[in-house]
């Protein structure tokens, strides 16, 4: 076997689908540098947004990147789909089996990694703060530095698509086909670089809210009186504090095997390649309720506000998310019973799956116990949870059919369990992420996205959902198996037919999901970038503490910290209606921006490109220039802040006074 | 305005107050310690796989290796002394103390990298044929002889090696900590900064204890 860094654009020269994509892609980069350089916004992007240590914006800028990898991940999903629906038979389709095997693995690693964390940790950033009662994170430089070691491993992944090429191995790249002798050019070290990236950055998150969590609340706020969301971000950071250092572990050792000539997960030297995928499951069980906890924790902040009613079985919901802490370490073997464990260990992880799904019903019927003779008013993020309870009943359903181990020896590996995963992910992760993105995107601009296009954007997904997977789940009860480029029988064809076409509906629910953003943009742009105080409350029915304070909440959050004495803060002071105080205010302590971060991620995003492409010289010169960065940071870095004088608080203050008042009466 | 002054002026509980960093690196030993773990537990699984490499028990040395251990363990304790004088507000005892632990530290890892460098010369840990000729292996290419080394070695290395990385960052963060105390002095800040890598320090020295238990104590005996 030749070097494997040999020939990097052979994919520019070969496949034009490639050239015209990396071309489109330059150009745009092209254009939005040139325009923010002509426009002279640079200066304020650079000190607003790129150095900034504020949770708010970080927060922002972790949305904006999951959109753009959504579109990007949702584009690789149109790719597969048209061209799968031409395959079959006689036809061959448009995509060579080399360049559809890179697709769904980018496709399954971006939206895993790239599209539902990065969501996930801006929700986490804008609203955990401001739902405790406090003034930022607790390690604010290091939150900016987690979202720049997120942004270098996007940007890696994507050079991929132009530089050399993408992992074919799927998702969780199972040796010894992502070993050497399986993958013996770059494409696997793009993946194993990137998400090491992410991992690392993911994990400095979890510790960052953990801490922000035990040490931040406002005072007579105890963990029994905490908001739910909070509560399952406790558990889904614990989650990953535990996982993803054994996923981390997995990349080093199968790094080592690619590159030094260690046998780990190799057929010779005495290597085992089932180990890896024990690693692998042991971080990738977990990992899915990392994701859908904190998608339970947004309905149990949104359902209320839209039922008009205090949250079902608080403590219940709370229980139900550690018992499910524990529950999904014992189940990791479900993924590969065909292994062939022998019958005690299947049926030990067999019933764990059944059982776990008991806490999980516990949350549904909290939610609807929570609506049960509620005032319900079907806005664009109750419109999302309702869509999100009815589909994620159903992926669970599929899933508890998976769970039996005898019927997962003709399940696995088939399009039933593509379709089941995609049940219970769109369903239950990307719906609930997108209920808490225009549930709290008033909160951040002071006003609220379009209300058609929302529904309209929920329509298209759900319907679109259920067109494009249901027959899915067809075919592969016949049989289709995952990951195939081309199939034999014509007589599926009808069936990828039809997910093409729910596939474009889903389409056109993103589309409109993107026009709510341009029309937000544009009404931005009118405003030129100052958003006035709005109230504090947008929805009304807001019930904890990130709705007490202005829309958008100023840089401080809360003008003097709030006293809390039960759950649903926020409701209890609408209750007692305490007036908002607007004098006697103290100067507010506030941490400097810096742009160590920002720098560590460039060294890091060169240093992962290095290290793919074996250029030891870079690799060290960047490894020590993201060593001395923070180093220097640590040394010369301005860590005593500074303070907000009291009489712009008062501004403010009187400011968002008046609005409130101004509301009351209308 | 000092670092102090403004620990005190900043009412309801705000970043960079001493004890929510040492919370944080709490949390943070807690998940190295899973990284650690699934090194532990890969060790474990492939405790038995040497293939066609040589096993262990000739090519290591206890004795040597209990000189190292003691070295660490000694390190501790001397860190403990510099913490000591971090209580008394004496940064001349802190350095003191620094230093000898820094010497300690570097004296660890020299003599593991000389293990290292030994058993590499002995040829222990590579693959050979079945004429006991260790097979070449180009430099991250597989020229498909399957040239390198063997399982039970690449747990070996890499169990044993993310330790000494970590007393190597250890040891890193001593030398800017030397900085940081001749920039300030004992500020509460960089009594925060002594007091985790304190906590590193002495997790290192659990961590070896049961790398010297599982990797040398079962392995060689
Ligand atoms: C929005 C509509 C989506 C469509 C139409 C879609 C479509 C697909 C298709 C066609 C495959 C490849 C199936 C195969 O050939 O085996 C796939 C795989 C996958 N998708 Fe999606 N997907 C969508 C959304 C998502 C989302 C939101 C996520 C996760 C957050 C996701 C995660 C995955 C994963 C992990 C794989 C497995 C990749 C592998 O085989 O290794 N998908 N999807
Ligand atoms: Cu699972």
């Amino acid at each position: 076997m030749g070097d494997p860094t040999a020939a990097p654009f052979e994919a520019l020269g070969q496949v034009p689908i490639v050239l015209y994509t990396c071309l489109a892609i330059v150009v745009i980069a092209v254009l939005v540098v040139a325009g923010i350089l002509l426009l002279g916004w640079w200066g304020s992007l650079w000190r607003n947004w790129i150095t900034s240590v504020d949770h708010k914006r970080l927060g922002i800028m972790y949305v904006v990147l999951a959109v753009v990898m959504l579109v990007r991940g949702f584009a690789d999903a149109i790719m597969m789909r048209t061209h799968q629906a031409m395959a079959l038979g006689e036809g061959s389709g448009y995509l060579p089996p080399e360049h559809y095997d890179q697709i769904f693995t980018a496709h399954g690693v971006i939206m895993i990694f790239f599209m539902a964390t990065p969501l996930l940790f801006g929700l986490f950033n804008f609203v955990i703060p401001l739902q405790i009662g406090a003034r930022d994170v607790a390690f604010p430089f290091l939150n900016n530095l987690s979202f720049w070691l997120t942004f270098a491993g996007a940007i890696l992944i994507n050079i991929s698509l132009g530089v050399g090429n993408f992992g074919r191995v799927g998702w969780l790249a199972y040796p010894p086909l992502s070993g050497l002798s399986g993958s013996p050019d770059t494409g696997v070290d793009y993946y194993i670089w990137s998400l090491q990236l992410s991992g690392v950055a993911t994990t400095m998150g979890a510790i960052n809210f953990l801490v922000t969590i035990f040490k931040m609340r406002a005072p007579g706020m105890t963990l029994m009186k905490m908001p739910i969301f909070c509560w399952s971000a406790v558990v889904s950071n614990a989650l990953i504090l535990m996982i993803y250092p054994v996923l981390m572990a997995a990349y080093i050792f199968l790094t080592l095997d690619r590159y030094l000539g260690f046998h780990f997960f190799t057929n010779d030297g005495a290597g085992n390649p089932m180990v890896w995928i024990n690693y692998v499951w042991v971080f990738g069980h977990p990992e899915v309720y990392v994701l859908v906890l904190p998608a339970f924790g947004i309905l149990s902040e949104v359902v209320p506000v839209f039922s008009s009613k205090r949250l079902f079985g608080y403590s219940a919901m709370i229980w139900a998310l550690l018992v499910i802490l524990v529950l999904s370490f014992l189940v990791w073997v479900h993924h590969f019973f065909t292994m062939g464990a022998g019958i005690a260990v299947n049926t030990f992880f067999s019933i764990m799956t059944m059982i776990i799904s008991v806490p999980t019903g516990v949350k549904i019927f909290n939610w609807l116990f929570t609506m049960y003779k509620g005032r319900i008013r079907f806005e664009p993020p109750m419109l999302w949870c309702m869509g999100m309870i009815f589909t994620f009943v159903g992926g669970g359903l599929t899933g508890v059919m998976l769970s039996l181990a005898s019927a997962d020896w003709a399940f696995h590996n088939s399009a039933f369990l593509v379709a089941h995963f995609h049940h219970t992910i769109i369903g239950g992760v990307v719906f609930s992420y997108l209920a808490g993105f225009v549930f709290w995107f008033p909160k951040a601009f002071g006003f609220k996205l379009n209300r058609t296009l929302g529904i309209a954007s929920f329509w298209c997904w759900f319907v679109g959902f259920y067109v494009a997977f249901f027959p899915l789940y067809v075919v592969g009860l016949k049989g289709a198996t995952r990951r195939m480029q081309h199939f034999m029988d014509p007589a599926w064809q009808i069936y990828y037919i039809v997910m093409v076409v729910g596939v474009f509906i889903i389409a056109l629910g993103i589309l409109s999901l993107v026009l709510q953003l341009i029309l937000a943009i544009i009404h931005g742009c009118k405003l030129k970038g100052n958003l006035p105080v709005g109230k504090a409350d947008p929805w009304g029915d807001g019930r904890s503490l990130e709705w007490s304070v202005s829309s958008p909440p100023p840089p401080y959050n809360f003008a003097t910290v709030p006293q809390v004495s039960t759950t649903d803060a926020y409701w209890q002071m609408k209750v007692e209606g305490k007036p908002i105080k607007t004098s006697g205010f103290q100067p507010v302590h506030m941490p400097s921006n810096t742009a160590a971060g920002f720098w560590i991620g460039i060294f890091a995003l060169i240093l992962g490109f290095a290290l793919v492409w074996h250029i030891w010289w870079l690799v060290m010169l960047c490894f020590i220039g993201a060593v001395a960065s923070f180093i220097c940071y640590s040394f010369f870095g301005d860590h005593d802040g500074y303070y907000i004088p009291a009489a712009k608080v008062q501004e403010h203050e009187e400011a968002f006074a008046r609005i409130e008042a101004k509301g009351r009466k209308a | 305005m000092s670092p102090t002054m403004i620990k005190t002026a900043q009412a309801g509980g705000h970043h960079d107050d001493g004890s929510t960093r040492i919370l944080g690196f709490w949390i943070y030993i807690l998940q190295d310690l899973f990284l650690f773990a699934t090194f532990f537990a890969n060790f474990a699984v492939f405790s038995a796989s040497y293939s066609s490499a040589e096993t262990p028990k000739e090519f290591i040395d206890l004795n040597f290796v209990l000189i190292e251990t003691f070295i660490l363990l000694t390190s501790s304790i001397t860190y403990g002394f510099a913490m000591i004088g971090v209580r008394k507000n004496s940064v001349s005892a802190t350095r003191l103390w620094l230093f000898i632990t820094f010497i300690l530290g570097a004296l660890f890892i020299s003599m593991e990298l000389y293990e290292f460098h030994h058993l590499f010369a002995e040829g222990a840990p590579y693959l050979r044929d079945a004429q006991g000729n260790i097979i070449p292996y180009a430099n991250g290419i597989d020229d498909g002889r399957g040239g390198g080394i063997a399982a039970y070695w690449s747990a070996f290395f890499s169990l044993v090696g993310l330790h000494g990385l970590h007393v190597t960052a250890g040891l890193v963060v001593m030398v800017c900590m030397f900085v940081h105390l001749g920039m300030h002095g004992l500020t509460a800040r960089n009594k925060a900064r002594l007091g985790c890598l304190s906590l590193f320090w002495h997790f290192l020295d659990i961590v070896w204890i049961g790398v010297f238990t599982a990797v040398y104590l079962l392995g060689v005996l």
